[in-house]
């Protein structure tokens, strides 16, 4: 059973944004709303600074908090590459799992039910890659099976550096940063 | 130097980094008082199934006004909810991980457990419905004409407030990513301040109609029914100061679980020492310290004190206190546990 990831390279991206542009489409996301964003970090001292361009998304983590929290079992781990989704006709809208997400990744709908980043599961299973990764201009996305050593995700994270969000929550997030 | 700029949850600007408003600090205010109250009442039981007075007031109002005080915090909840129309959702499954889940079981049975303890003296409390309901009168007869059965329904309220009490403080703890919340002793803090306000409602229920004749009709009589004494008018005096004592003892352990809380977030990580930081000079603080611990405890415990002490007169005043007190913390500790976040490790140096 795949364990789906994504891999993102910090070095091509230059936050044009098209990814979230491609997730409000695809996934008709709510106006004013948005299941993935651009984040941009900027550290060290003038003039010796550095600046990483991530595109940030629920992490489907490894041990997810949202999922314990939830009292109907609404938020889950779906069995298709091991997933943290949403069934929305069992949530009730307690946004516990607002409040236990580390990375905010989650928002209410307007119609009442937790939303976040699905990994766009709908096309997984015709085949395809998520939204936002199939229309990247500048190809800094990779989506696949992080347990089949030879997908283009597992050989990246084996060959590049890279980094996880907030790893200090011990979420095990599946986004990975190229650096 | 580390600075962030997105395109969305930004703490400052994105409102779904707060996701509770007034509506989950009610409920945990006044599911803490019920909490307190089935502790109470349970141990108030315990005495009855010894052969106490039944008219006594404890085991008589206490799940009565508890059932009604219930009903406005579960009304609080339902209000929360964003997607109101799917609550039975949660009646569907018990997910073992998630207090939210069990917590709404254990509310479930405690609703039940309310009704039957309340029926233990329901038609004299209530003589409108004692009189055109008469099964009721037999069901309080059999009721107490049983020890062993009263002593368990005793046992089954203290163990259910204690759950009661704690599961909140266990559901806000159980969230990595709130450091505010990270902490074992808000269970305890919870329970304790709701045993403390629990102790200040029976206290200022039996001020509110201080003599019979009750209110007879059914409006009226249900009224007296949660807040009045059955028994001697004005309420036996060791029935007030006994609870006033009791009071004196849970502020003073509030006041220790508070200082112990501070100090552990202090000596903890930088997310929970940051989160410290909210109440310690943040935009918490005077809430914290003015509210919960001046108002809420340091005043009434003075007050209460010279009460005992008949160097004051008895007054309602403290137990006025003690509530906004129990409100404000749960205000408090839901608000700045929402604005707590993970520090980025990588980021403090």
């Amino acid at each position: 059973m795949a364990r789906l990831g994504m891999v993102i390279d910090t070095r091509k991206c230059v936050g044009c944004m098209d990814c979230v542009v491609a997730c409000q489409t695809e996934n008709d996301v709510p106006h004013g709303y948005c299941r993935d964003w651009i984040t941009t970090e900027v550290r060290g001292t003038f003039p010796n600074l550095t600046m990483e361009i991530r595109s940030e998304r629920c992490n489907h983590c490894d041990n997810p908090p949202c999922v314990y929290c939830c009292p109907t079992g609404a938020s889950h781990v779906e069995p298709l590459g091991k997933t943290v989704q949403v069934t929305s006709n069992r949530c009730i809208g307690c946004k516990a799992c607002l409040a236990a997400c580390p990375y905010g990744a989650r928002f209410v709908n307007p119609k009442g039910y937790a939303d976040k980043c699905t990994f766009c599961l709908h096309r997984v299973k015709e085949g395809k890659d998520p939204a936002c990764v199939s229309v990247c201009p500048t190809h800094c996305m990779h989506f696949g099976d992080l347990d089949d050593p030879k997908s283009a995700v597992s050989v990246l994270l084996a060959t590049r550096t890279w980094h996880t969000l907030l790893p200090e929550a011990g979420t095990r997030p599946r986004v990975f940063y190229l650096t | 130097m580390l600075e962030l700029t997105t395109t969305r949850h930004n703490p400052l600007v994105d409102p779904s980094l707060h996701v509770w408003g007034w509506e989950i600090p009610v409920y945990l205010f006044v599911g803490g008082i019920v909490a307190g109250m089935m502790i109470i009442a349970g141990i108030a039981m315990l005495r009855l199934a010894k052969g106490e007075d039944p008219r006594g007031f404890f085991s008589v109002q206490t799940p009565l006004l508890g059932f009604m005080l219930l009903n406005v915090g579960m009304l609080a909840l339902l209000l929360d909810l964003a997607h109101k129309l799917y609550v039975w959702a949660v009646y569907l499954t018990l997910e073992p991980l998630s207090p939210m889940s069990w917590g709404s079981w254990v509310l479930l049975v405690v609703y039940g457990v309310l009704l039957v303890s309340a029926l233990i003296r329901l038609p004299d409390a209530w003589p409108w419905l004692g009189a055109r309901v008469p099964a009721l009168a037999r069901v309080s007869d059999w009721l107490l004409a049983r020890p062993a059965l009263i002593r368990a329904l005793a046992w089954v309220n203290i163990v259910l407030g204690v759950m009661l009490g704690v599961y909140t403080g266990i559901l806000l703890n159980t969230m990595v990513a709130r450091p505010l919340w990270n902490t074992t002793i808000l269970p305890v803090l919870f329970l304790v301040s709701g045993l403390s306000a629990a102790a200040a409602m029976m206290h200022l229920a039996t001020r509110i109609f201080p003599g019979r004749p009750a209110p007879k009709g059914l409006v009226g009589g249900a009224l007296a029914a949660m807040v009045q004494n059955l028994g001697p008018q004005p309420p036996e005096k060791r029935t007030g100061d006994a609870l006033v004592r009791a009071d004196i003892g849970f502020l003073a352990v509030e006041l220790l679980l508070i200082g112990i809380l501070v100090i552990g977030l202090l000596s903890s990580t930088a997310s929970h020492a940051a989160a410290a930081e909210l109440v310690l000079g943040g935009p918490y603080t005077l809430v914290f310290w003015g509210g919960v611990v001046a108002v809420g405890i340091l005043v009434p415990l003075v007050l209460q004190w010279l009460e005992l002490g008949h160097r004051i007169p008895h007054t309602v005043l403290p137990a006025v206190l003690v509530l906004a007190g129990g409100f404000a913390l749960r205000w408090v500790m839901v608000n700045a546990g929402q604005a707590s976040q993970i520090v980025q490790a990588a980021g403090l140096h």
